[in-house]
């Protein structure tokens, strides 16, 4: 336990060093920007109404000391990170004067929802398959699935969420296909509410786990059909271990840390993948928010998306990690 | 060399299919340096013409002969997608190399910033690349910036490997002659990793490539040099789909289609090459 709990720790300092170095990036990144949100947003007032030159020039100081532009490079990026510490990353330009903060943790759930579920059942779909289509080589069945596998997986998600477009929304419209919910529900809990959710739901998410199933399946099929060949699974046919035994707790169980692995490293690909999807379907998500922020030449907001990101994906290969000695005892946390 | 390659075209049907599907596009995009028309001039023929025998891919919304316009599109791609790999591959080797060969400390240091960069996600600090540069983002900038977010994964591969490789017999008798070891890394290592790095490198111009049409299909890059995503950009931009211009969407898919199927099946056979145990079993010995 006590091997576990320092694993555990030195992860958590490496979890910690990840995000410190992903929002540094970002932070610097965003600096070079040439649009400036103080002149941005004295062009939105000006173009109002008239003012006086002194109006705006005190206007423009008071929201340069609000955007904290009026301190050297080196004491912004302090500030940043104290700021950031409180969840501050100042206000947005799409909707000023919203907090940018804000902004992001309104889009935030939907993404995380849409994410989870879809990686969830994308995995444990690829993986249960590509398992059985490993020890189960002579299967018709799985054999073509494995082809059509090796057809989709290269796909990018963009073709495949836009030809879902095509299919569900002008060949046969059975789902909607854009917005996390109708125009006509009012959001609360009710069964209507949650019943919209989910039928807007169906196409982003079918569309991600349709471009992801491949790899799992594949990489799954490699990995156990390498271990049907190893001394213990042909010792336990022999011994008579019924077969649905042998490849779940035998075949499987051992393939499925290496998988776990990689499901930590695909994480960050997977996100990309849910922002492209996100924008395909317009559904009120972190990437939908990024790309209008980008559009918007919203600086405070792309940063904040980019910051929960980092924050987001390392959190979870974090998570995953810690599984992993639980799930396989050679691994003595090291 | 020629002989690897003769044993995967007979034993190995993916192999055979994959290098037809790259070699069919990369011929098709060579084909643009015989280009009778400028890529980035609009409205030099009639739009919205379907294929026919005069415009073999039709022609677009904006009077371009869609032919010649994805044979540029598909040049500046695949040239993309090698740069990247280029680029990736040398410093996963050295990296990897490195790390594996001379272990303790630099080892360590390596894998913690190998491991930071696995976990950094790349989609949203692209943007932010193109946020800050705007239309300055060309392709060899582009191709820098993923460069540097597309090693981790591979040198940790090579890593693995060159951990391997340190304990045998023939990496000693190096030491003990007095070579450096760099040139242990270089002249003896190196050979071993050849075939991780090529095959890594398919999967490496799958994932640029797929990015960088992701990102143009945003319009998230110079929307003005032709690439596949620019295309798909364009098409998009004008409705090609809803205004009924099918061509001008479908084709660039199934070609594009087709070159990352090519890719991703040279990727899986040399993969499989890779492993003494899969490879004989094809064989049938």
């Amino acid at each position: 336990m006590k091997d576990y709990l320092t694993f555990a720790l030195k992860r958590f300092l490496q979890l910690l060093a990840v995000v410190f170095t992903g929002i540094s990036v970002a932070f610097f990144v965003s600096y070079l920007s040439p649009i400036s949100p103080v002149e941005t947003i004295i062009g939105r007032v000006a173009g109002q109404s008239a003012y006086s030159p002194e109006a705006i020039e005190s206007l423009r100081q008071t929201l340069t000391e609000l955007f904290g532009l009026n301190v050297p490079l080196h004491e912004r990026y302090f500030n940043f990170l104290g700021r950031f510490l409180v969840g501050d990353l100042g206000p947005s330009l799409l909707a000023f004067p919203t907090p940018a903060m804000k902004l992001v943790m309104l889009a935030l759930p939907w993404t995380v929802g849409l994410l989870t579920v879809s990686t969830i059942l994308t995995w444990l779909i690829g993986n249960i398959l590509g398992g059985l289509a490993g020890y189960y080589q002579n299967s018709r069945l799985l054999k073509a699935f494995g082809v059509v596998a090796i057809g989709i997986q290269p796909i990018p998600y963009y073709i495949v969420a836009f030809l879902m477009v095509i299919i569900f929304g002008f060949l046969w419209p059975v789902l909607p296909i854009s917005g996390g919910f109708s125009m006509n529900v009012r959001p609360s809990w009710s069964p209507e509410f949650a019943v919209s959710i989910l039928r807007h739901a169906i196409l982003p998410a079918a569309s991600l786990v349709i471009v992801g199933l491949g790899t799992w399946f594949l990489g799954m099929r490699a990995l156990v059909s390498n271990i049907v060949t190893e001394d213990y699974v042909t010792y336990a046919e022999l011994a008579g271990v019924k077969r649905e035994r042998i490849v779940s707790s035998y075949v499987i169980r051992n393939a499925i840390v290496p998988q776990l692995t990689a499901l930590a490293m695909a994480l960050g690909g997977i996100f990309s993948g849910t922002i492209i999807t996100e924008q395909v379907f317009s559904y009120p998500g972190l990437g939908t928010l990024l790309v209008r922020a980008v559009n918007a030449g919203d600086s405070a907001v792309v940063l904040a998306v980019s910051c929960i990101a980092v924050i987001a994906v390392a959190t979870a290969i974090f998570l995953i990690d810690l599984l992993h000695p639980l799930l396989d005892p050679r691994i003595k946390a090291e | 060399m020629f002989s690897v390659f003769r044993d995967l075209i007979r034993y190995n049907i993916e192999f055979t299919i994959g290098v037809v599907l790259v070699g069919v596009i990369v011929a098709f995009s060579l084909l643009s340096f015989a280009s009778p028309v400028d890529p980035t001039a609009i409205y030099t023929t009639i739009p919205d013409m379907p294929p026919s025998a005069e415009f073999w891919f039709g022609t677009n919304s904006r009077g371009q002969d869609l032919f010649w316009q994805l044979t540029f599109a598909f040049r500046n791609t695949l040239f993309f997608g090698l740069t990247v790999a280029v680029l990736s591959r040398i410093i996963s080797i050295t990296v990897g190399l490195t790390a594996g060969y001379l272990g303790g400390w630099t080892d360590r240091t390596l894998m913690f910033f190998n491991d930071i960069f696995v976990a950094i996600p790349i989609f949203p600090i692209l943007i932010l690349f193109y946020f800050v540069l705007r239309n300055n983002l060309d392709m060899m900038k582009l191709a820098l910036i993923m460069a540097c977010f597309g090693w981790p994964f591979d040198a940790r591969l090579i890593r693995s490997v060159a951990l391997g490789l340190k304990h045998r017999e023939f990496t000693r008798h190096a030491v003990f002659a007095g070579m450096s070891p760099a040139r242990i890394m270089y002249e003896e290592h190196l050979p071993y990793v050849m075939p991780i790095v090529f095959s890594t490198a398919m999967a490496n111009m799958i994932w640029s490539i797929g990015l960088e049409v992701t990102l143009a299909v945003l319009g998230f890059t110079n929307i003005n040099v032709p690439t596949v995503g620019t295309a798909l950009y364009w098409a998009n931009n004008h409705s090609a789909m809803v205004v009924g211009v099918w061509w001008w969407i479908v084709i660039p898919v199934v070609l594009i289609v087709m070159t990352f199927l090519g890719l991703f099946l040279l990727a899986v056979s040399m993969n499989e090459y890779i492993d003494p145990r899969s490879r004989l079993r094809r064989m049938g010995a």
